[in-house]
């Protein structure tokens, strides 16, 4: 032990010697100049930061300002313009609220998840009785009802920033529903939250009993607040809303409770509805995409996401002439189900004015559609006023332009 | 075998059996707590179609209308339910025959059961003093939210044996999500 602080002192006061040195490298670039250093201080050593040059951030979405004058939060799309892999880091997860909530400052020491209703033994948990039991870790993402492909969307960001995807950790909901003991006849459950207007979703109990997961973890910590801490569920798959945050109670039913938030989702037409809750097989390429510039012609690798609710993704393709011809790409790692899935494609751009796509496949063989197939489908006329009906997973296009300018090609 | 060895292993059986029973029926891993009734009653706010769970009281279209007023709900949904920044609570002026899906988001005419109007006013109104609202004056709001869409004449009056019992115009016209299995077709025939 103490040779090694010798040696290290040592060590020191030879780097000093050699400051000099590095200062000329710093000139050459090969390292930082003395005065470009990071000096550490107890709250960068407590808990980290990433570098000031790093600049992506959450944008709001939908036209509401967050925070607005109340502080409160609305919705607030992700940067996907910026990502890489499949984890979107906790600070830049998206965010929506019940009707612009704001968000509850709960301690967890006070916090409680009741599971009752019809159930052999009513159960409250606390944190401390959750981490007890077993814990799966997963991941998943969780896309909002509003995120869809756009003439409006100016970015990724506005189109499909909407949707984010986490390392969750947490107890399997199913685990829970058993240590309570579900009556028969109870067909549904209600998961309730604890903010201000309590919101409340109906989930089908095969669902809950499936896979559902009852989170306190995201991505190695604590489940952040505006994701629902200390407890959030999980609905992997479904829709934004189903997923409860400041998850307080779980009640097991016999019927569609019809909610507030389950009013919010009536639809009139079967079709609607059946395409309302799960999302379908989706991709996006998150660059090139619109609003970014690429400096020339040459070698690119196009990289982006694809997920869907149905579970794992099995393929995606991506064409760079407009559709006319498509390629596979690689899927970078493993695919998880319902999770978002990097893929990437090799291409060399020769600098004219192209159209670059891409379409996915999940595990049920289902394939992404372009706006026209569903619109066919549906034996609907594809003009403007045509709305995907439910969750809209339709294929987005992006134009590159002879200057290398990348466009939405809706707008 | 004898009859006594027959008798005793069909009691061993039956133990068996019911020591079996016992087991599916105890919780797998002991961890909880079980609340008490009145904790219960205090956590459940949820109201089903039914209504079951509704409390006692009443209310009538009239008390809701000064109740509207006095709890500051004309503030942000307007003096009669519309013309504020908060969302519209009077359906739309349609012709006589317009379907009700027509006139608007409007929750006490849109929702296809009176049960989810009390609930969301019991649960998360007024805004900022949720929850501060009395079961009477829950079923007053409500009754006067109804009255003015013309789902209930002015004279009525609601409690958890009327208000459930409110054919609202869009209860039948509503598709019910279908019930989901693991692997299933979104839609059926729909290959996206």
């Amino acid at each position: 032990m103490d040779s090694k602080r010798t040696n290290r002192r040592k060590f020191l006061k030879g780097s000093a010697a050699l400051a000099g040195l590095a200062a000329v490298r710093s000139a050459s670039g090969q390292t930082p100049a003395p005065e470009a250093y990071i000096k550490g201080n107890p709250e960068l050593i407590a808990y980290g930061q990433r570098s000031r040059f790093e600049t992506a951030v959450r944008t709001s979405h939908g036209g509401r300002h967050s925070p607005d004058a109340f502080g409160l939060v609305m919705h607030v799309a992700t940067p996907l313009q910026e990502s890489v892999g499949v984890i979107t880091p906790s600070s830049l997860h998206y965010v929506a609220t019940t009707l612009g909530s704001y968000i509850p400052d709960i301690d967890p020491k006070e916090h409680r998840l009741m599971v009752h209703g019809m159930v052999d033994r009513p159960l409250t948990f606390t944190l401390q009785d959750l981490k007890r039991l077993p814990s799966v870790t997963r991941l998943h993402f969780v896309e909002c009802a509003a995120n869809r492909p756009s003439a409006k969307a100016k970015s990724i960001q506005d189109s499909h920033g909407m949707t984010s995807c986490a390392e969750w950790t947490g107890v399997l909901l199913s685990t829970l529903l058993k240590e309570a003991g579900v009556q028969g006849g109870a067909s549904w459950i209600v998961a309730e939250g604890a903010e201000e207007v309590k919101g409340a979703s109906s989930i089908p109990m095969a669902k809950a009993m499936e896979d559902c997961l009852v989170c306190y973890g995201m991505n190695g910590e604590a489940v952040r607040p505006q994701q629902g801490y200390p407890l959030r569920l999980l609905v992997p798959g479904f829709e934004g809303i189903f997923n409860v945050k400041w998850l307080r109670r779980i009640k097991a039913v016999d019927q569609y409770y019809m909610t507030y938030s389950d009013y919010g989702h009536l639809r009139r037409e079967p079709e609607d509805a059946a395409l309302g809750y799960q999302i379908g097989p989706k991709s996006v390429i998150t660059f090139p995409s619109s609003g970014q510039q690429l400096p020339g012609k040459g070698f690119y690798e196009i990289s982006g996401l694809a997920w869907s609710g149905g579970g794992a993704i099995r393929r995606v393709e991506v064409s760079t002439d407009g559709g006319r011809s498509w390629k596979d790409a690689e899927i970078r790692g493993t695919a998880s189900r319902m999770a978002h899935t990097r893929f990437s494609l090799h291409w060399n751009w020769d600098g004219t004015e192209t159209s670059l796509l891409s379409r996915c496949t999940d595990e049920l063989g289902h394939v992404q559609p372009t706006r026209a197939q569903v619109a066919e489908f549906f034996k609907k006329p594809l003009d403007a006023s045509f709305s995907v009906p439910g969750r809209d997973n339709t294929i987005q296009t992006w134009r590159v332009a002879s200057d290398g300018s990348v466009h939405n090609a809706y707008a | 075998m004898g009859a006594f060895t027959m008798r005793m292993l069909r009691l061993l059986s039956l133990v068996l059996l019911l020591g079996g029973f016992a087991l599916a029926q105890s919780p797998p891993y002991g961890v909880g707590s079980a609340p008490s009734e009145e904790e219960l009653r205090a956590w459940d706010i949820s109201i089903s179609p039914t209504g079951k769970e509704l409390p006692p009281g009443r209310g009538t279209p009239k008390e809701g209308e000064q109740l509207y007023v006095q709890k500051g709900c004309a503030g942000c949904h307007g003096a009669k339910g519309a013309g504020g920044l908060a969302p519209k609570l009077v359906k739309a002026e349609g012709k006589p025959d317009a379907h009700p899906w027509d006139l608007g988001r409007v929750l006490p005419f849109r929702a296809p059961y009176a049960t989810t109007v009390w609930d969301f006013i019991n649960r998360a109104m007024p805004l900022g003093r949720e929850g501060t609202l009395t079961a009477d004056e829950v079923y007053s709001l409500t009754a006067f939210l109804l009255n003015i869409n013309g789902v209930i004449p002015e004279d009525a009056v609601m409690d958890r044996e009327t208000l459930p019992k409110i054919k609202m115009p869009n209860r039948e016209s509503w598709a019910p999500l279908p019930d989901w299995k693991p692997g299933m077709d979104r839609l059926e025939g729909y290959p996206y």
